[in-house]
């Protein structure tokens, strides 16, 4: 049996098939989320990596932002459940979940059968998302990934104070023209994006094992500032941007009886 | 072609004998009682909202309340549009999106949403806030009339001291002099004791009905109060008042006799709401839960007007416990009664950018709240009468995820 899952968020699409709720056959990932064509093309693309047709996945799940605007699923799930269940597939032992994405950050706890028992979110300001990387990323016209790869080399971290991306865009600027390093600069960036989230996730409590997922996780300079915050290891998946996905495919698979009723 | 042929859905008129009815006229009827009031040429007054209704009910002077206004404002679709009159006059969009709507509505002396009489003296109290003093103290100055204050410090202790009675009761005193030269109208004990007989009665009548929310299924959905508090804010010390609220609470014991709600659809899951309504999004923040089958069976409301008391002091004592002038452990109990008595299963917190007061602490209060109850948290961004600090999207992922853990546990239970 064969669930299918779709993530639409803010600025990307992901989609997996899932047989028997164990095996990936078929990942994709497009840029362009709600309001574009990026979840139609991210549906054709992981068909076709998976060499089946839509007409096998007998059950699927979508969720995100985008959720209600996909009429085609039998399921439709928050991403706070499908980041939870998604983490929960990849890491059996997972207790706490942060989620960074394009316009929101969440921290998820999970009880020890890896159920979601509490979560927290961002308020509605774009600093701590992915967003805010890459409103700092164009200033230093580097991509989001390249801006955390080189904080990872910075000699020291410059401070950036504002929590508002519209004052810290003027802060950075600012550092810039005053000669500040570039490498010190992004480290302050990632450092804000981090201390940012931390909060959160005290709020909700840290237990371990903690995972990151959402397109921020592939940021290695934020996951570095992240574990320095929290003072814990962060597990991390080459998938984490795809666990919103992955969870809806295992909801649907967990559903599926519910569909057939 | 055929022409379309649109027909619009009517409701049915009310029942004039329902509570629904009668709370909706008293409320009417307090506007249009002080247009007329001011129309005879008698002094009026506006009042914020945890002042104590009993001095002007009992001197029978004509108040309007900015906060019920400002709701009212804000529901009808006015809430930007006055809160950018105010800031254009340099007030901050930090502040109190009432104190805005308000000041504006002075300025600009007509709202269609919500008229009401310009006033000849502002009463304040800061049991509730304390944006209050400044909103009335400007109100006051750019009007140019006498400036009434109580003030009620907050409270950190579990009890009202002699002492704190002592130094409320000399501002009641000086209050009710100032209204007296102010308006020509005399203090009556008599009268007071009716007053005081109707309040306890009214707030009596509110603690049954709000109470009648520990039957599950709820027979009221709890938006319900949102709506009938105005007329415990602006008239409980009148006997319509009793009357309507007896009615409320037979009416909603009638509905659990025969298995009925006006909750609408089946009850699935009952949650706490805490915070003031985010009126400018109120049918979406409604629909939102109704259409997940989530009843907000209680708010802090249903306990904040059950002010019971039998003479002047203890009038005073019930002031100085109204939920925001009262310590966090009180405040904090107070919910985890209301939270146990009517079957709670998650909390939904309205972090209010209007209210810095209510919203500082229920980070920390809701924490509390859901380890002693056991209960999912969740709170959203919103705006009492700002519709522009409110995201749809954002709420809506919120309440799902919260009503995913519930039906979880529940799954999990059976």
């Amino acid at each position: 049996m064969v669930s299918f899952g779709i993530d639409i968020g803010s600025t990307t699409s992901k989609c997996i098939l899932l047989r028997d709720g164990q095996e990936i056959i078929g990942s994709s990932l497009v840029v362009g989320g709600i309001g574009t064509d990026g979840p139609r093309k991210a549906v054709q693309q992981v068909f076709e990596a998976a060499g089946i047709s839509p007409d096998e996945a007998s059950v699927s799940a979508v969720t995100g932002y985008g959720r209600s605007s996909w009429k085609d699923a039998d399921f439709q799930v928050s991403e706070l459940t499908c980041h939870a269940m998604g983490g929960r597939f990849i890491f059996p032992e997972l207790r706490t979940l942060i989620d960074i994405g394009g316009q929101d950050a969440k921290a998820i706890a999970l009880d020890k059968s890896g159920m979601m028992k509490n979560f927290l979110m961002n308020d509605k300001c774009a600093a701590g998302t992915g967003r805010f990387l890459d409103v700092m990323a164009t200033i230093l016209q580097v991509s989001v990934n390249e801006l955390g790869t080189l904080a990872l080399t910075a000699q020291e971290h410059a401070s950036i104070s504002s929590t508002c991306t519209v004052f810290a865009e003027s802060e950075v600027i600012s550092q810039l023209a005053s000669g500040a390093d570039r490498t010190a600069v992004m480290a302050g960036i990632c450092d804000s994006v981090a201390t940012r989230t931390a909060t959160l996730a005290k709020r909700v409590g840290i237990v371990e094992p903690v995972c990151i997922s959402g397109g921020v996780a592939r940021n290695a300079g934020v996951r570095a500032a992240l574990e320095k915050a929290l003072g814990v290891k962060l597990l991390y998946s080459e998938l984490s941007q795809h666990f919103g996905a992955l969870g809806a495919a295992v909801y649907a698979y967990r559903k599926s009886g519910a569909k057939s009723e | 072609m055929a022409e379309e042929v649109v027909v619009k859905k009517t409701r049915p008129p009310l029942d004039p004998n329902s509570a629904k009815f009668k709370l909706g006229q008293i409320a009417a009827k307090a506007y249009s009682d002080a247009m007329e009031a001011k129309a005879r040429g008698e002094k009026v007054g506006w009042i914020s909202s945890n002042f104590p209704v009993e001095i002007p009910e009992t001197l029978g002077i004509h108040v309007c309340y900015p906060e019920n206004q400002a709701a009212g404002i804000a529901a009808r679709g006015g809430g930007a549009r006055l809160c950018e009159v105010a800031e254009a006059d340099g007030y901050s969009n930090d502040i109190c999106a009432y104190a805005r709507i308000s000041l504006a509505y002075a300025k600009i002396k007509d709202a269609p949403e919500q008229n009401m009489p310009q006033p000849d003296f502002v009463l304040c109290c800061n049991n509730i806030c304390n944006c209050m003093i400044k909103w009335y103290e400007n109100l006051a100055k750019d009007l140019n009339i006498p400036f009434i204050m109580l003030d009620i410090p907050f409270n950190p202790d579990n009890e009202v001291s002699d002492e704190q009675v002592a130094y409320v009761k000399g501002q009641f005193l000086a209050a009710i002099k100032q209204l007296e030269e102010i308006t020509g109208k005399k203090w009556s004990d008599e009268r007071f004791k009716e007053v005081m007989e109707n309040s306890c009665r009214t707030s009596r009548a509110w603690l049954d009905a709000t109470a009648q929310a520990k039957y599950t299924p709820s027979p009221f959905n709890g938006f319900d109060l949102l709506n009938h508090m105005a007329v415990m804010v602006t008239a409980r010390g009148k006997v319509e008042a009793a009357e309507a609220m007896e009615t409320l609470a037979r009416e909603y014991k009638e509905n659990h006799a025969n298995g009925k709600s006006t909750f609408r659809g089946e009850e699935k899951h009952r949650i706490m709401f805490e915070g003031i309504a985010c009126w400018p999004w109120l049918r979406v923040t409604a629909t939102g839960l109704r259409d997940r089958g989530i009843n907000m069976v209680t708010t802090i409301y249903a306990d904040a007007f059950g002010f019971i008391y039998d003479d002047f002091d203890s009038m005073i004592r019930a002031y100085c416990r109204v939920p925001n002038s009262i310590n966090l452990e009180t405040s904090r109990d107070k919910r985890i009664k209301l939270c146990k008595d009517n079957n709670v299963e998650g909390l939904l917190v309205h972090v209010n950018r209007s209210c810095k007061l209510w919203s500082g602490f229920m980070n920390e209060m809701s924490r509390q709240i859901g380890e002693a109850c056991d209960i999912p948290v969740t709170s959203f961004d919103g705006d009492q009468a700002d519709p522009r600090n409110f995201s749809e999207a954002q709420y809506d992922t919120r309440v799902q995820g919260l009503t995913e853990i519930m039906e979880t546990r529940k799954e999990a239970k059976a």
